[in-house]
């Protein structure tokens, strides 16, 4: 069945409690930046030598700019709380990765010279001085969160872990100590467009093949439109949604809702990518200047709506953010919501009938749904508090027959990241990643059994990413993990269609 | 000479707590919040996270999706102290309120409940071999310390009873700058020393959860981003 199935590591229950494994995880790390990558997220290249100077001065810098770093590492009481919602500490037993001992290993240094009871009596509140060795275990321990914000449901005090994790990387970066991954991404933005540095030319060429593709599909001129002036609708997607699978199922899958509901829209070379990794990284900054590419995009095109595809964090930026980092947007519609998703879309569309389906289309898969972190507990969809978890799970049960939920206790606002999330999807983690997706893998072994299911569907492009590498690890097919608008495109009836085989016996081949 | 001392240290630790609180609340005040990142589903109107704010505060909402246990003992332990603090407040005020006498019933056998929490969190610091992990020596004492005020003031009230008249006319005395005897009874005076170093350390240690709470933007945080621009005064300067 599986391709490579070496490991099928099923735990009792999705969200067993390990015993402490004391430095299991230690020295774990991501490549570090090179000089280069440094440059172009305007940080030093390499560790600077006053760092402890700047590491500090970062440190008070951050305390007077954001509310939540001061509030957060003054108001813990070590109640226990968080201590066993990490997916990385149920993964690996690894007591840095409980929320609260990962938040400490900055708190230590913050109270050994900012506060009164650090200062002076530092063994009694657990302070310690701020060295190199302390620095590497930041590099090692703040690359093992994902920015997923479980651990901040459950504290009584909201104190969110993935606001330490971005200071603390914030802080490494600033003293030359970045991380290679997400920093040489963030240039490639900065630079092309997208985080692939896939040029428009290349663009252009992958979206015509695609609408050739469509073509011969349906029979009718589906179309990718590219850099489009005028258009009323400009898409913003993960531009992994150009190339990889199963992210570019959903791609087309957006395409055939857009032309079903008739109306106008294009991508943007300029702003041809959703994520914006200045998140991950902590930096206001950068995360501001890639979130302006996107209003430039939508100024230049003259569109009257900015969509947004399937991607977790960078619906967070986008839903939370993008008003703040590059608002004010009024030059656009304010019939509609700024910025919108596509389920959104999806879902108006489907209520005012202008969608049809053949769910029958969906028949040969038994389906459950990943909840992505950023947009479960960091985002919304609609009008109403948890609609980020009803549209997506009403589009899917319009276009699918077979659908279960996971156990209560890993989806929705309790749901557990895919293990990648966060600026971690890098191979050079990939023992991290296995490990920090038992929890959601065990959740879906159970329903498995259960039920039967054969596939997710998440909304994400780093999920379907890191579940496509991580699903044959617990004997599932790669392709088992499925965009959500691959669903919709499997069913949807285009007025006029030939009907011909469905897009995904086509692209499941390759 | 003992009412002078205790005299000189509630007014020094009242001093303490007052405006060192103040001067922390002050600071996370002033503090921006540069984004907005309510924990979602978050409210979406002010009155909505008034509500929230209440559950988290008045039942620990959050701590009770996260562990019965730990909420058990915290949510007794808090809910018992305000009673306790509603009963002592008659031994401030001259007259006593309506609502003060009804509370001291309750409020006297809160004590059992007040020290029932706290024990159960001291086992849990030691018999959990995560939360042992994350305990420092100051969160032992912290819990020592409140059991030492629990301990000695149920002493009083169950055991060897003090002069209370006596004390509440030196506390009255405390209140119009006048400083009256002092009954030198040992157990009294643990309980008074162990509630003024309460006082002092309050706005330095992890006791500022209890202001801070309010301030914490994942929980105070409207979730209105597509409504309302959100945008703190430092990133402004980076529009300019």
């Amino acid at each position: 069945m599986p391709d490579g199935a070496e490991e099928f590591r099923k735990m009792q229950h999705a969200l067993d409690v390990p015993c402490l494994k004391p430095g299991a995880m230690e020295g774990v790390q991501p490549f570090k930046a090179k000089p280069e990558h440094q440059e172009k997220v305007g940080m030093p290249g390499e560790l600077i030598p006053d760092w402890k100077e700047k590491a500090l001065e970062k440190m008070a810098e951050l305390g007077e700019k954001n509310r939540a770093f001061k509030v957060y590492l003054d108001t813990c009481v070590k109640c226990g709380a968080c201590t066993d919602k990490c997916h990385y500490f149920l993964g690996t037993g690894d007591p840095k990765n409980m929320p609260v001992a990962r938040q400490d290993l900055l708190r230590s240094v913050y109270r050994r010279y900012f506060t009164f009871a650090g200062k002076y009596f530092p063994w009694l509140v657990g302070a310690r001085d701020l060295t190199e060795d302390v620095l590497e275990e930041w590099y090692s321990y703040y690359h093992q969160c994902s920015e997923c914000r479980r651990c901040s449901v459950f504290c009584p005090y909201g104190i969110d872990t993935a606001e330490i994790t971005m200071a603390a990387r914030e802080i490494l970066d600033t003293v030359g100590v970045g991380q290679k991954y997400s920093n040489e991404i963030i240039g490639k933005v900065k630079e092309v467009g997208n985080n692939l540095g896939l040029n428009p030319k290349a663009l252009r060429a992958t979206l015509e093949d695609l609408e050739e593709d469509l073509e011969e599909d349906t029979g009718l001129a589906v179309r990718l439109p590219l850099d489009e002036k005028g258009a009323d609708i400009l898409l913003i997607t993960p531009s992994a949604d150009f190339f990889a699978e199963p992210h570019i199922d959903g791609l087309l899958g957006y395409a055939k809702v857009f032309h079903e509901a008739g109306v106008s829209w294009t991508i943007s070379s300029y702003a041809s990518e959703a994520a914006n990794f200045g998140l991950f990284i902590g930096s206001y900054e950068n995360m501001r200047e890639i979130s302006l590419r996107i209003r430039k995009a939508a100024e230049d095109l003259g569109v009257k709506r900015i969509v947004f595809g399937e991607c977790g964090h960078a619906w967070r930026v986008a839903y939370s953010f993008l008003d703040t980092l590059a608002g004010p947007f009024d030059f656009l519609d304010q019939k509609y919501p700024i910025p919108q998703h596509i389920l959104e879309f999806t879902w108006d569309e489907i209520q005012k009938g202008t969608l049809k389906f053949d769910k029958s289309k969906n028949d040969d898969i038994r389906l459950t749904y990943h909840d992505s972190c950023n947009v479960a507990r960091a985002s919304r969809m609609g009008d109403m508090p948890g609609g980020q978890f009803e549209i997506p799970r009403n589009v899917i049960k319009a276009v699918c027959n077979n659908y279960f939920d996971m156990d209560p206790d890993t989806i929705k606002e309790s749901t557990l990241c895919c293990g990648g999330g966060g600026g971690l999807l890098t191979d050079d983690l990939m023992d991290l990643r296995i490990k920090g997706s038992s929890p959601r893998m065990t959740a879906l072994q159970d329903v498995t059994e259960e039920h039967g299911v054969t596939h997710m569907a998440a909304i994400c492009a780093i999920c379907k990413t890191q579940f496509s590498k991580v699903m044959p690890k617990f004997g599932y097919e790669m392709d088992s993990v499925v965009s959500v608008h691959q669903l919709v495109s499997n069913a949807i009836i285009l007025t006029g269609s030939n009907d011909g085989e469905s897009a995904e016996e086509e692209t499941s081949d390759e | 000479m003992l009412g002078v001392i205790y005299a000189i240290l509630f007014y020094i630790a009242t001093a303490i707590i007052v405006v060192g609180v103040a001067m922390r609340v002050r600071t996370y005040a002033r503090t921006p919040a540069p984004l907005k990142i309510p924990t979602t589903p978050a409210p979406t109107t002010g009155w909505g996270v008034f509500w929230r704010m209440v559950r988290e505060v008045l039942l620990f909402q959050s701590l009770y999706k996260s562990n019965k246990w730990i909420w058990l003992f915290g949510w007794m332990m808090h809910m018992s102290l305000w009673l306790i603090l509603a009963r002592h407040m008659r031994y401030f005020i001259f007259e006593s309120y309506w609502w003060i006498d009804a509370v001291q019933f309750v409020g006297t056998y809160a004590s059992f409940t007040f020290l029932f929490g706290l024990g159960g969190l001291l086992i849990r610091r030691f018999a959990v071999e995560r939360i042992r992990y994350i305990s420092s020596p100051s969160d032992v004492l912290m819990l020592l310390l409140l059991i030492g005020i629990g301990a000695s003031g149920s002493l009083m009230r169950f055991v060897t009873h003090t002069d209370i008249v006596s004390v509440k006319a030196f506390m009255l005395g405390l209140s119009r700058f006048h400083v009256g005897h002092l009954p030198s009874d040992p157990v009294l005076l643990v309980h008074l020393a162990l509630v003024i170093t309460l006082m002092i350390i309050f706005p330095i240690s992890k006791l500022m959860h209890a202001p801070g709470v309010f301030f914490s933007p994942s929980r105070n945080q409207i979730d209105n981003s597509r409504d309302k621009r959100h945008l703190a005064p430092w990133a402004a300067e980076l529009e300019k």
